[in-house]
């Protein structure tokens, strides 16, 4: 039958490549099952489902930077004790305030060497000097790119400590990624309840700060009358019990050794009680360490603190060596397995806060699914309609291009593992209602022209001829918009710029190309005895 | 089926170019008083704060639930509304927290416990500095679509056309901004995909109208800009409503089936179909006369064109012969 073109057979293949490549995201049925998807990984690539439509938590997270350059402040605070110290050097008043580290050189003897070392091993590091009535004041800050260092550090460090955090858990596919400069996107699909979400939300914000400090025995029964502040002079931290707020610690504020040093952590169980407790492993340097301090502290107490926070202070009964360590505490089954994942997962070096949050319940996105989906169906089927009532053939050929145009947004968008959201569906229903606007500009060219006497294949190619322009111009102008709509938007609107883009280029490709294959394919069989059948013409006489 | 007859006589849209003006200019007029006065209801994207989206079983008991609310000191400014159907509701607050591991529904959800059982189905809080950030962002796209747009059209039409299809847009921007007002629609980033949408749309079907004036001064032979531009809007006037017509219909499916969340978007949508389908009719040609468009100058032009692409091909025809 007829003649058989390069056009009609590009668009059979496009129908065919949209068709193969949309089954996997079409029989995975917009369910917002998470465990179905995972079965289904091996039979092809799918479109993902915004978290809008299949439900779930997204936050927009960021780290509290004033705390990582404190922290950095200060670990260049114990860097100089630790120099000043090693080299002699005779000094007061070493303290960390006002992003400033300072202290008093008294002996200007000295200078040359502190000033070597300075120089040697702190990089980045902004030194003032000035004269004091006796030796000279030394202040340190941190430079610009110490300061950004420091700061990106924070965050990207932040990122993988969540991630590792998220999927230790098991949960289905989270996603935790850098978003611009300074925020961190946590997405986690699939939450069904608000106990699960809470979980999560609890195991992000824990810094998971661990350390192993010694209790401070000859102050100790002095605690509950002690402030903070005179504990600060005896070098030495007041912390609760995590059990009861009210008992308190008084330790050494310098730690015997942190969770840097940790390499694995367990739940295990207490052998007489059967109580959940965690069993860490340090590693050689730490478990040398821990031994040393076991060794020479027996009859003392240790406290093992995360977060600020006494989980167990035993008494040390003999010398620890191996580095296994355990926690024990009134845990419960559950907060003991999240414990040890952040423990393993790494500490956070600055908290992190909440800056954007969406959380969607499952409900919520199946009726987001449901109503999108109505809307499709119908607004689909009423340009179906209208188009083959008003153009009779014309708009069947029509209508099968807006299908093909649908098969390929979808299969565009399984290959490309785009996100569908609910203003994503919104942009898909809007393409039905655009996409048709093609063929409605070349079909009212060829009745014009076929009114105008000319033969359908004149009326067919001209018409084809003078809509083009038009056609490509509108569409370019379109495509402009929501370019830039992609660009400047975020999460849901991405989605809809996305469905809207590729639905115009997919439009050129069935509405032009595609129609106009069929047209020159089965022009042998088109009568113009019956140009109201094909064309919807009234006047059936007008071709000559 | 035909709706709009092949023989039907070419109408006389410029005669009434001074009507429709002052009807243009009314509705933007009205649109920027309502702008000033009412001014944009900014939803949660755009100002910051927390919507608690709550499904009751049953009835949701809204005065219980506002009552509640009034007596606690956090959420005293909370307003909160039926969303969608009498068993949902909406609880809009200020508030936004930083702490990641406590949030407003845990907070909700001890706080409303006496009023029934209810299930709470999505938490949306955008703090400030996001609030912020999308505010400029949103406004960059604006501009930025409109520049991207204006740039196109100079290049392939003239900047006449250029300024007469943005001027167009800006009409229709700025009518769908005022019934965003008038309604106290809460403005969020699906209304600022709907407003770049009509972008798009209102630039499209002016784009077609244009196309075909343009074809029109190649081929009609008057050099009177109204006749072209009358034959040429009656031209596309059966394809103007028509797709204006199907792009109404899937719109308004969406308006009616697409649930709460799309329905500010949607209606957004409704308003800027309707006015750019009437802006490209009436509005964006009569602005190519008042901006002194000279079909004459426009011809010389396209003859000037030609005529150097001929020399140009000449010359080449005669470099590649050898002649010169």
């Amino acid at each position: 039958m007829g003649n058989l073109n390069y056009r009609v057979v590009v668009f059979f293949f496009a129908f065919l490549f949209g068709i193969v490549f949309s089954i996997p995201s079409l029989t995975q049925s917009f369910s917002n099952d998470t465990n179905q998807t995972k079965d289904s990984n091996s039979t092809g690539k799918k479109i993902t489902l915004g978290l809008d439509l299949q439900g779930g938590l997204h936050m927009l997270l960021s780290v509290k930077k004033e705390v990582a350059l404190e922290s950095k402040l200060k670990s260049i605070g114990t860097s100089v004790k630790y120099m000043l110290e090693k080299e002699d050097v005779v000094f007061d008043n070493l303290k960390i305030d006002n992003n400033l580290v300072t202290f008093e050189l008294l002996d200007n003897d000295d200078l040359s060497k502190v000033d070597k070392f300075l120089l040697d091993d702190f990089k980045n590091v902004v030194v003032k000097k000035s004269k004091i009535t006796e030796g000279t004041l030394y202040s340190m800050s941190l430079s610009e790119a110490l300061i950004t260092e420091t700061e990106e550090t924070a965050i990207n460090q932040a990122v993988d400590t969540i991630r590792n955090r998220l999927n230790a858990t098991g949960l289905a596919e989270p996603t935790v990624a850098k978003q611009g400069k300074d925020k961190i996107l946590v997405e986690v699909p699939g939450i069904k309840t608000a106990e699960e979400e809470q979980r999560i939300r609890s195991l992000i914000s824990k810094p998971a700060h661990l350390q192993m400090m010694a209790v401070d025995e000859d102050r100790a029964n002095r605690v509950y009358s002690m402030t903070e502040e005179e504990a600060k002079q005896y070098g030495d931290v007041i912390f609760p019990d995590v059990d009861n707020k009210e008992r308190k610690y008084l330790l050494y504020s310098v730690p015997i050794l942190d969770g840097s040093m940790l390499t694995d952590a367990k739940v295990g169980h207490d052998q007489k009680s059967n109580k959940p407790e965690i069993h860490f492993t340090l590693n050689g340097q730490g478990a040398k360490i821990f031994g040393d301090f076991t060794e020479n502290a027996i009859g003392k107490r240790m406290a093992v603190v995360l977060d600020d926070v006494v989980y167990t202070a035993p008494v040390i009964q003999t010398r620890i060596g191996g580095g296994q360590v355990q926690i024990t505490g009134n845990f419960k089954e559950r907060e003991a397995a999240d414990i040890a994942i952040i423990l393993r997962s790494g500490s956070l070096l600055a908290p992190v806060q909440v800056e954007e949050k969406r959380s969607v319940g499952p409900s919520l996105g199946a009726d987001n699914i449901k109503a999108s989906s109505i809307a499709l169906a119908v607004g689909f089927l009423l340009v179906i309609i209208f188009m083959i009532v008003y153009y009779g053939m014309a708009g069947v050929i029509a209508n099968f291009a807006l299908i093909a145009n649908l098969f390929l947004i979808l299969a565009v968008m399984s290959l490309a593992g785009a996100t569908l959201t609910l203003p994503g569906m919104a942009g898909i229903v809007l393409t039905v209602g655009m996409a048709v606007d093609a063929n409605v500009i070349i079909n009212e060219r060829i009745r014009e022209l076929l009114h105008q006497g000319s033969s359908i294949t004149k009326a067919i190619e001209q018409g084809y001829n003078n809509a083009f322009t038009a056609i490509w111009d509108a569409n370019v102008t379109t495509l402009i918009a929501s370019v830039v709509l992609y660009f400047y938007g975020t999460g849901p609107i991405k989605g809809f710029a996305i469905t809207i883009s590729i639905g115009i280029l997919a439009s050129m490709l069935t509405a032009i190309l595609g129609t106009h294959g069929v047209y020159q394919w089965i022009l042998p069989k088109i009568d113009k005895n019956r140009l109201g059948f094909w064309f919807g013409i009234k006047k059936e006489k007008g071709a000559k | 089926m035909e709706v709009f007859k092949h023989d039907k006589a070419i109408v006389g849209f410029m005669k009434n170019a001074k009507k429709v003006g002052i009807f243009s200019a009314f509705m933007i007029i009205a649109s920027l008083v309502l702008l000033m006065t009412k001014g944009l209801n900014y939803g949660i994207d755009f100002a910051g704060g927390t919507i608690v989206q709550i499904q009751y079983e049953g009835k949701a008991p809204i005065e219980k639930v506002r009552e509640t609310l009034t007596q606690n000191k956090a959420y005293n400014g909370a307003t909160v509304t039926f969303f969608g159907s009498d068993s949902e509701i909406a609880i809009r607050t200020k508030n936004t927290s930083k702490a990641v591991d406590s949030d407003v529904s845990d907070d909700m959800r001890k706080l409303l416990a006496p009023t029934g059982s209810f299930e709470i189905r999505g938490v949306d809080m955008v703090g400030p500095s996001v609030g912020e950030e999308l505010r400029t962002k949103g406004l960059l796209a604006m501009v930025f679509s409109i520049l991207g747009i204006l740039i196109y059209i100079s290049f392939r039409f003239e900047w006449r056309f250029a300024v007469a299809s943005v001027m167009a847009l800006m009409h229709d921007v700025t009518i769908a901004l005022g019934a965003l007002a008038l309604f106290q629609i809460d403005v969020n980033l699906p209304i600022l995909a709907a407003i770049l949408t009509i972008l798009g749309y209102s630039l499209n079907d002016t784009v077609i109208v244009f196309d075909r004036i343009r074809e029109g001064i190649r081929t009609i032979k008057s050099t009177h800009l109204d006749v072209i531009i009358n034959e040429s809007v009656t031209r596309t006037l059966s394809r103007t409503t028509l797709t204006s017509l199907t792009t109404f219909f899937v719109v308004l499916t969406l308006y009616l089936f697409g649930g709460e969340v799309l329905r500010g978007f949607s209606f957004t949508l409704l308003i800027g179909v309707v006015v750019g389908t009437y802006s490209s009719i009436f509005v964006a040609s009569p602005i190519l006369m008042w901006l002194n468009f000279s079909v004459s100058g426009f011809r010389e032009n396209e003859a000037a064109q030609v005529k150097r692409q001929k020399e140009r091909d000449k010359q080449r025809a005669m470099y590649e012969q050898g002649t010169m």
